[in-house]
């Protein structure tokens, strides 16, 4: 038996003999990667683990509790789930950067000090880019570097609070931290920016929905349950996330209604479902935490289910947008399944994933009698059904007939998409091992009870009539093309202003230098330094020729001959002897 | 419906073209609706809050809360932030 290594480095290093392998082969080895990491994830032990020595400081790249370990074990499963839905992907980058991807995220997730965590963390950033420029399109190109601009200023923000930290405290160690003082402010906030909280959300709706078909599948996963993962590390309870997550439960889904860009719905609503989690570890207790992360393992299921019908949609048609899509239904009835599926586990529909952990977090809101909170969830818990419960899957595979009929997903597509509905399915159905696996084995909690269930399929169920009478009336907003501002738009619009600014201000005081200095000052002592000889010169010869009565056109004419003999060095040997000779009787004469 | 009139290339019928179909569907959902409406006076009730007790709490509040978001992302966000969708190009 082989030493188990730490599970970052299997498929970061696994990643980079990627493009050695060709064909069937590839296929075979890529879907290996995730396997090998779960055998070797289930032999770490307990505890710190692979603790080395760097600088004055302990570096610890397997710290393995239950809280570490559900997270390891949900990233395997999508890692394996998004490279099945790749294989068809031809560019080794695409593979090496999904890799390397998830292998930054587990590193983060088993990191037990601040330092590797923080190198995974950035790690992360720098793989993820990858999967959204490799789309190649210009509107990638774009969203990538406004996604990697916003995230080094995240990630500056985090690296700051660490620095603090590590100085006031002597210890690099990452565990809870709670908010006091500047350190941990700067660190809540560089969580919150990968977190996608309101208002340093736009990074996520901007770039994911621009990212390649498969790279979505990765994005959706890892940056933002990364973040989940390391706000209940370090901030349990803290309060300030009770609001924070509830307010991102609630505003994306007003934009999710007026939104075109399916994908972009998808990315809207997981910011809704992140701000479920984000709440839960606000609250703190051990329900409240156990509920955000059984909400975080079944959200990478089933938006990972989400993203990928689209996907495929978008893979057969070409065509993403409400406006461009719909009743494709007739040629794919599996990919609309499987996105219906995908679709009732998100919305919590009894027997489906989202009811068994949604409701944690629920309750113990209600548990903390915070009642704005609780009406703020259950909002959004009905706005969720409405945008990615019927919205999503009507629009696109019903609706009005759009004419296309693309054949049906490919089958490794349908293979990924299958067991992902499975699993949101069994895990919802039958909650118990997802339970015994949550950070806290001590709470006990029952999501199929009569009243629950009867009052969640309500709640569904007239949101549903709710959608139908407003689409039968006419009075549901119709797909636009259009883009709709959010919080992108104060560096979007607000780059280009402070170009303009700077370009004003500054380059006002650049062309005044150029002109003084560049042109002006050097021009002149380089003329000076030029012809300051045949100047002086010219002065004394000048004298000497209007006392021999030289006038008129001929001295104009022997000033020029001279300027340019010295000029150009064509003078007669015998005058330029006479002027060193002169000169040389003027300093014996002087001295 | 389409009807290819060459003959040769008949187009498949699927579910949803036929309307009947569309309006079982429907009667099936307002039938489900009346039912989910009646069972709640043989389920007994542990609410954490006292609303939850009131009777078809979650069905008023699940349909209010829907047109509410319907209506205000219409008539109120989508205003304020709609623009051309070359608007940042």
């Amino acid at each position: 038996m082989i030493d188990p290594v730490p599970p970052a480095l299997i498929f970061i290093i696994g990643a980079l003999i990627v493009p050695f392998f060709k064909g069937k082969l590839k296929s075979a080895y890529l879907l290996f990667l995730p396997v090998l990491g779960f055998v070797n994830l289930i032999s770490i032990p307990e505890g710190n683990n692979w603790i080395v020595g760097f600088l004055d400081y302990n570096l610890v790249l397997g710290r393995v509790d239950r809280l570490s370990l559900i997270f390891g074990y949900i990233f395997h499963l999508i890692s394996f789930i998004a490279i099945l839905y790749s294989l068809h992907v031809k560019d080794d980058l695409q593979h090496v950067a999904g890799l390397v991807y998830a292998g930054s995220a587990l590193g983060v997730v088993f990191a037990g000090d601040f330092f590797s965590f923080f190198v995974f963390w950035e790690m992360l950033t720098v793989a993820s880019i990858f999967l959204i420029w490799t789309r190649r399109t210009k509107a990638s190109l774009d969203a990538g570097y406004r996604y990697l601009l916003v995230h080094a200023t995240g990630g500056l923000c985090l690296l700051a609070g660490i620095v603090i930290h590590v100085n006031q405290t002597g210890s690099i160690e990452f565990g809870y931290m709670g908010l006091n003082g500047l350190a941990s402010y700067l660190i809540f906030f560089g969580f919150g920016l990968n977190c996608a909280w309101p208002v340093l959300h736009s990074w996520l709706t901007d770039a994911y929905p621009e990212a390649t078909i498969t790279g979505t599948i990765f994005l959706s996963a890892f940056t933002t349950k990364c973040a989940v993962y390391a706000l209940a590390r370090a901030f349990p309870g803290t309060e300030a996330l009770i609001w924070i997550g509830a307010i991102m439960t609630g505003f994306p889904i007003f934009y999710a209604v007026i939104e075109n860009d399916l994908r972009r719905v998808l990315a809207y609503s997981l910011i809704n479902q992140v701000g479920f989690m984000v709440c839960g570890i606000g609250i703190g207790t051990h329900l409240a935490i156990n509920g955000a992360v059984a909400h975080a393992f079944n959200d990478i299921l089933f938006k990972a289910l989400l993203f990928m019908s689209m996907g495929a949609v978008m893979y057969r048609t070409g065509k993403i947008n409400g406006t461009d899509l719909g009743g494709l239904y007739r040629t794919m009835p599996l990919t609309c399944i499987f996105c219906m599926v995908g679709a009732a586990s998100i919305s919590a529909f009894p027997l489906f994933s989202g009811f068994v952990s949604k409701s944690m977090v629920m309750d113990a809101a209600a548990g903390g009698h915070m009642r704005g909170i609780w009406f703020l969830l259950l909002f959004a818990s009905a706005g969720v059904f409405h945008h990615a419960g019927i919205k999503i899957p009507f629009f696109a595979f019903f609706s009005h007939d759009s004419g296309m009929r693309p054949k049906e997903a490919p089958l490794h597509m349908l293979i990924a998409m299958g067991i992902a509905a499975f699993l949101c399915i069994f895990i919802g159905s039958f909650p118990g091992p997802l339970y015994s696996l949550l950070p806290y084995p001590d709470v006990n909690y029952v999501p199929y009870t009569a009243p629950h269930v009867l009052g969640q399929t309500q709640l569904l169920f007239f949101s549903a009539l709710a959608f139908t009478l407003l689409l039968l009336s006419g009075i549901y907003p119709g797909e636009m093309r259009c883009v709709n501002l959010d919080a992108d738009w104060f560096y979007r619009k607000g780059a280009r202003l402070f170009y303009r600014v700077a370009d004003r201000s500054l380059n006002w005081v650049n062309s005044v230098c150029d002109r003084v200095f560049v042109k002006g000052l050097a021009g002149s002592i380089g003329r000076l330094s030029r012809d300051l000889t045949a100047r002086i010169a010219l002065l004394i010869l000048v004298s000497f020729w209007i006392l021999r009565g030289v006038s008129g056109k001929r001295l104009e004419m022997k000033k020029t001959n001279f300027y340019n003999d010295i000029l150009e060095g064509t003078l007669p040997v015998g005058i330029g002897a006479g002027l060193a000779a002169v000169f040389i009787v003027l300093i014996f004469v002087l001295t | 419906m389409e009807n290819a009139e060459n003959g040769d290339q008949k187009a498949k019928e699927y579910l949803f073209d036929k309307p009947k179909n569309v309006k079982l569907l429907l009667s099936c959902f307002y039938a489900s609706l009346l039912i989910l409406l009646i069972i709640e006076f043989f389920v007994h009730k542990h609410p954490h809050f006292a609303w939850e007790g009131w009777l078809e709490f979650y069905a008023v509040y699940g349909f209010v809360a829907c047109v509410v978001l319907v209506v205000a992302a219409k008539y109120i966000l989508r205003p304020l932030v709609k623009r051309r969708e070359d608007y940042y190009d």
